[in-house]
């Protein structure tokens, strides 16, 4: 079938941009060709930094023909009515209808036969349509044009089945041409097909895979370290940028003064890579870092690029020779001074809730309290949070932001008897940044990462700045997930409720904004400062378990089941997870799943007997009466449910919830036999209550570990 | 035509003159005030505004008084040149026109590896932003290459394309000079050869105290007060260049305040609205001058 290639060719689009662009266009025009009535069974997409396109290999040459009928108004319809089918349809006049008649009446009903379109023709109107709205985030105007896209767009090549298409957008070219290396090859290179325009590309040093340039930047990085006894310090995110900085990657190995090996590692590493794109280089031995990097070039130079790395190699001279002048009046005093307090105290955290140090003192108050949960020493919690926030004035955070808290633990590292565990704190509490960080482990890390997230979110629920859709400015989200992650991962047991109550005692006591704030709420209804402060954080409660409740999902857990568990009502993290494990891998056995569906079965009685009146909530708290039990298998069911519930009972009390679900597993058989064997709406009374006693009882020892009602299948 | 590549600092901006006076350029001299950087400069500011073609390039020293470090920094300086180019509408193969720069003054981008790096330029004070580069050579920002989309809050129609080039940091690369006092400014073999430190170092050593030290906040703060307030009055009577000189001299008189340390956080972004807010008034009488 033929073939179709799209090529926009613009000046260089932003390295961070490039992948998000394939993905939007690929969508995009799949998007618009089915709605043409055109099914892509394949787009694949590429980017460079001039460059962004799509090719398909196998699209028809035009859209499927329609057949379709459409239904009008009702044969003598006012006139009115006809007039907008007429229209709707496309029909001239009526006399094209056909008349149908169902039970309904007679009605009209137009046959609509319309030819598929060539495909070019299509290609013509939804490129256009694409190019004006594509989801850049941000996009700009050149010259007197309206039109918006990255960077100025200079040609849009378009060629299907061997022939050009031309573009019409806004006065861009629309050439079937494209152009090589900004420097090799300059010159504009006639297209016929996608393997035409590839392999001519890749003559004039472009290479348009961005996968292919990656594979080589590797290759080519790893073997220049090899070769020189070195190792490369990989880098996914950087390898991703530099990729789509170059149009045709050459890899080079430059030197560093070994002289500026004394100032951390992740200085060295953060200037390369934020402010220069190169790779560090690490010697295999030692596992620190070696006196070279890596960049990567865009061109095969004349010299073979002795110059370039030469001249990359000044340019970290210069930024080093700063990071380390930073480093040297950073390291000059300890961590604490009354000088960085003070600026701290000067630093505006958020206006209504204070400066940056207002929030440490929050954070160590909190912290503290936090202590009898966490098991955490109280005197190196407290000693931590006093300074975990130092380093956001040191010189080196200001020139490498990304550093705060690393640059902490080192400098608190340096001081004479600071605990380890206090440096670790420094860095770990802000831990973990996003799903993919790691969680503190150590108690003091545990105690102080809880108290900052804790305050963080407290105090923007108390000034009412929580997030609303997918505005999150103060990453309240992160938080909050961060911190279901750390409660999980360390066993920490709180109930959640509780804690945000604490820390909204502390918050309030320590800041007079927020006790205003919180006041000022006090209105009608709510009286109390506690009521309206209960009222905040049931709020910031269900907000945080709602973030649990995307952990879980995000963990393959089913929804029903978390539905099920949080029915229930716990305000205990640990707990919830282990019920909804406990039940997963209950339901994921044969007892399990057939006694869910001889709950349901139970409860599909029991509602129906209780919407017709015959059976009420205060009748299933009766006893049933173990003389009166008639058949062998309700004998056995009765049985069953006096060993069982007591069991399930006391497993859940000691939150064993394997073991509960194992003392349930006993029912399935008795259950199975009884609804084989037995006839719940018995005529006589009182083999009737019995009946439908027993089945109350299945559905309370069920619901000792979750709502079984919430569950699917 | 072939032409020398340039041996000394008045030499790259010898070239750039020439080469941007043969593409149609007014090559116009710095401007009278004291600015942060050549886009303040009324012929790119408000000469970027309204419908009428522009085309200028200029040298414009260049304030930023935070930035002094008496001397002691091999590149860090409170004074420096910006080459300022602003085209009107932006010609569509400026990209071409800004390497053929380069190349004249002796880059050769098959030699040394140029690339344009995402930078996204935006000045506050005075309400613009346009997307564009930062243009590397070897790893080296010698360019900032920018389509103006908007200035003073108002959008730029038809876009201006604006280079500005860092003289000190691309003649220190040219010629392979690593601390900028060491520069050649003049012909190295000249009978009276003067490096960059004979003309500027004491000027950097002096101005660094006076930003650090001496200067006086109080009077900055009154003066600053003054020049907001004498910008406003012109700006009533419709007296939009004058008042545009006002809003540059605030403007300095805040970076003075800055220098200082005597701006908190908070306040920096009041004084940073007040300029704006000038800066905006001016631009918006201009360009409504221009239609």
């Amino acid at each position: 079938m033929p073939q179709l290639l799209l090529e926009l060719f613009s000046e260089e689009i932003p390295a961070r941009m490039q992948k998000r662009a394939e993905e939007d266009l690929a969508k995009l025009f799949g998007e618009k060709l089915k709605g043409a009535g055109l099914d892509a069974k394949a787009i694949k997409t590429f980017s460079a930094p001039r460059r962004l396109g799509l090719f398909i290999d196998d699209l028809p040459a035009k859209a499927a023909d329609v057949n379709e009928e459409r239904k009008g108004p009702r044969v003598g319809s006012p006139e009115q009515a006809i007039q907008g089918f007429l229209k709707g349809a496309g029909l001239k006049s009526i006399d094209q209808a056909q008349i149908v008649e169902d039970k309904k009446g007679a009605f009209y009903v137009a046959k609509i036969e319309r030819a598929g379109r060539a495909t070019p023709e299509i290609v013509q109107e939804i490129v256009p349509e694409i190019v004006r709205a594509f989801p850049w985030p941000k996009s700009m105007r050149s010259q007197s044009s309206d039109l918006q896209w990255v960077r100025p767009l200079h040609n849009i090549c378009c060629v299907f089945d061997g022939k050009a298409v031309k573009i019409a957008v806004e006065g861009v070219g629309s050439e079937a041409v494209t152009w090589g290396h900004r420097f090799h090859a300059p010159e504009a290179l006639p297209v016929t097909s996608a393997a035409d325009h590839a392999s001519k590309l890749r003559g004039a040093k472009v290479l348009i895979e961005r996968e292919e340039r990656k594979t080589i930047i590797l290759e080519q990085a790893s073997s220049l370290c090899a070769a020189k006894g070195l190792e490369l310090v990989e880098d996914i995110g950087l390898l991703e940028e530099v990729a789509g900085l170059v149009e045709w990657p050459v890899v080079l190995l430059g030197d560093m003064n070994r002289d500026f090996l004394n100032l951390p590692g992740e200085v060295i590493r953060l200037s390369m890579r934020t402010h220069q794109k190169y790779f560090a280089v690490r010697d295999p031995k030692t596992k620190g870092l070696a006196p070279h990097f890596i960049v990567v070039a865009n061109i095969e130079a004349k010299d073979g690029g002795k110059a370039i790395a030469a001249g990359n190699a000044r340019v970290l001279s210069a930024r080093l020779n700063d990071a380390q002048f930073f480093w040297k009046v950073d390291t000059a005093t300890s961590l604490y001074t009354e000088e960085r307090k003070a600026k701290l105290q000067k630093i505006v955290f958020h206006q209504k809730l204070g400066s940056v140090w207002d929030k440490v003192e929050r954070v160590r108050a909190l912290a503290e309290e936090l202590c009898a949960v966490t098991g955490a020493d109280k005197k190196l919690v407290a000693e931590a949070a006093n300074l975990c926030k130092m380093d956001l004035v040191t010189e080196t955070v200001g020139e490498f932001p990304e550093l705060q808290g690393q640059v902490g633990r080192q400098l608190s590292a340096l001081t004479k008897g600071n605990h380890e565990s206090v440096a670790a704190a420094i860095e770990d509490h802000y831990r973990p940044l996003g799903p993919n960080d790691r969680v503190p482990s150590d108690p003091v890390a545990v105690t102080l990462a809880l108290a900052d997230k804790l305050d963080t979110l407290v105090g923007f629920w108390a000034i009412d700045e929580k997030p609303t859709g997918s505005s999150d400015p103060y990453a309240l989200r992160r938080a909050a997930l961060g911190l279901v992650r750390i409660i999980l991962s360390t066993n920490t047991r709180m109930l959640a409720a509780n804690v945000i109550g604490g820390a909204s005692q502390i918050i309030s006591s320590k800041s007079d904004n927020v006790r205003a704030l919180v006041g000022a709420r006090i209105s009608g209804a709510a009286t109390t400062e506690d009521a309206v402060r209960g009222a905040l954080f049931d709020d910031l409660f269900q907000f945080i378990v709602d973030r649990l409740k995307v952990q879980l999902r995000d963990q393959g857990k089913r929804h029903d089941l978390v539905d099920a568990v949080f029915a229930l009502g716990d305000d205990d993290l640990v707990r919830i997870v282990a019920r909804v494990e406990a039940l997963d891998a209950f339901l994921k056995t044969e007892d399990g799943a057939n006694l869910l569906a001889g709950y349901k079965r139970a409860a599909n009685i029991l509602s129906a007997e209780e919407k017709k009146g015959k059976w009420s909530a205060d009748e299933a708290k009766g006893q049933v009466d173990a003389a009166k039990l008639a058949e062998p298998a309700e004998k056995a069911l009765y049985e069953a449910l006096e060993k069982a519930l007591p069991a399930a009972r006391a497993a859940v009390e000691k939150e064993e919830f394997a073991a509960a679900m194992k003392a349930l597993s006993g029912l399935r058989a008795p259950v199975d036999a009884f609804f084989e064997k037995v006839l719940v709406n018995a005529a006589e009374p009182l083999l009737r209550r019995n009946r439908l006693l027993l089945l109350s009882r299945l559905r309370e020892a069920l619901s000792q570990v979750a709502d079984f009602s919430k569950i699917e299948g | 035509m072939a032409h020398k590549a340039p041996r000394c600092f008045q030499d790259v901006i010898l070239t750039l003159q020439n080469y941007w006076a043969e593409q149609g350029c007014a090559i116009l001299q710095p401007y009278d005030e004291q600015v942060g950087a050549g886009t303040l400069h009324p012929a790119t500011t408000l000469r970027s505004l309204g419908p009428k073609p522009w085309r200028a390039a200029y040298v414009q020293p260049s304030r930023r008084p935070k930035d002094g470090r008496y001397g002691d920094n091999p590149n860090r300086l409170q004074h420096y040149y910006q080459y300022q180019v602003i085209l009107k509408p932006n010609p569509p193969n400026l990209q071409e026109l800004y390497l053929n720069s380069l190349a004249r003054i002796g880059i050769d981008p098959l030699l040394h590896d140029v690339r344009f790096v995402e930078d996204d330029w935006e000045n506050p004070t005075v309400g613009a932003w346009g997307l564009g580069w930062e243009v590397w050579c070897d790893g080296m920002e010698v360019s900032q290459y920018t389509y103006f989309q908007q200035v003073g809050g108002l959008d730029v129609r038809p876009v201006s394309g604006e280079l500005t080039y860092g003289l000190e940091r691309l003649a220190m690369y040219v010629f392979g000079v690593d601390r900028v006092y060491d520069l050649p400014f003049n012909d190295p073999d000249s009978a009276t050869p003067l490096t960059y430190g004979d003309i500027f170092l004491e000027n950097e050593k002096q101005q660094s105290r006076f930003n650090f030290e001496l200067s006086d906040p109080e009077q900055n703060l009154r003066w600053f007060t003054d020049a907001e307030a004498t910008a406003t009055r012109l700006l009533k009577e419709g007296n939009v260049l004058p008042a545009f000189d006002y809003t540059l001299k605030a403007s300095h008189l805040f970076n003075l305040l800055d220098a200082r340390g005597v701006v908190s956080p908070t306040e920096r972004q009041s004084f940073i609205a007040r300029v704006r807010d000038l800066a905006k008034g001016c631009a918006t009488a201009w360009a409504e001058s221009q239609q």
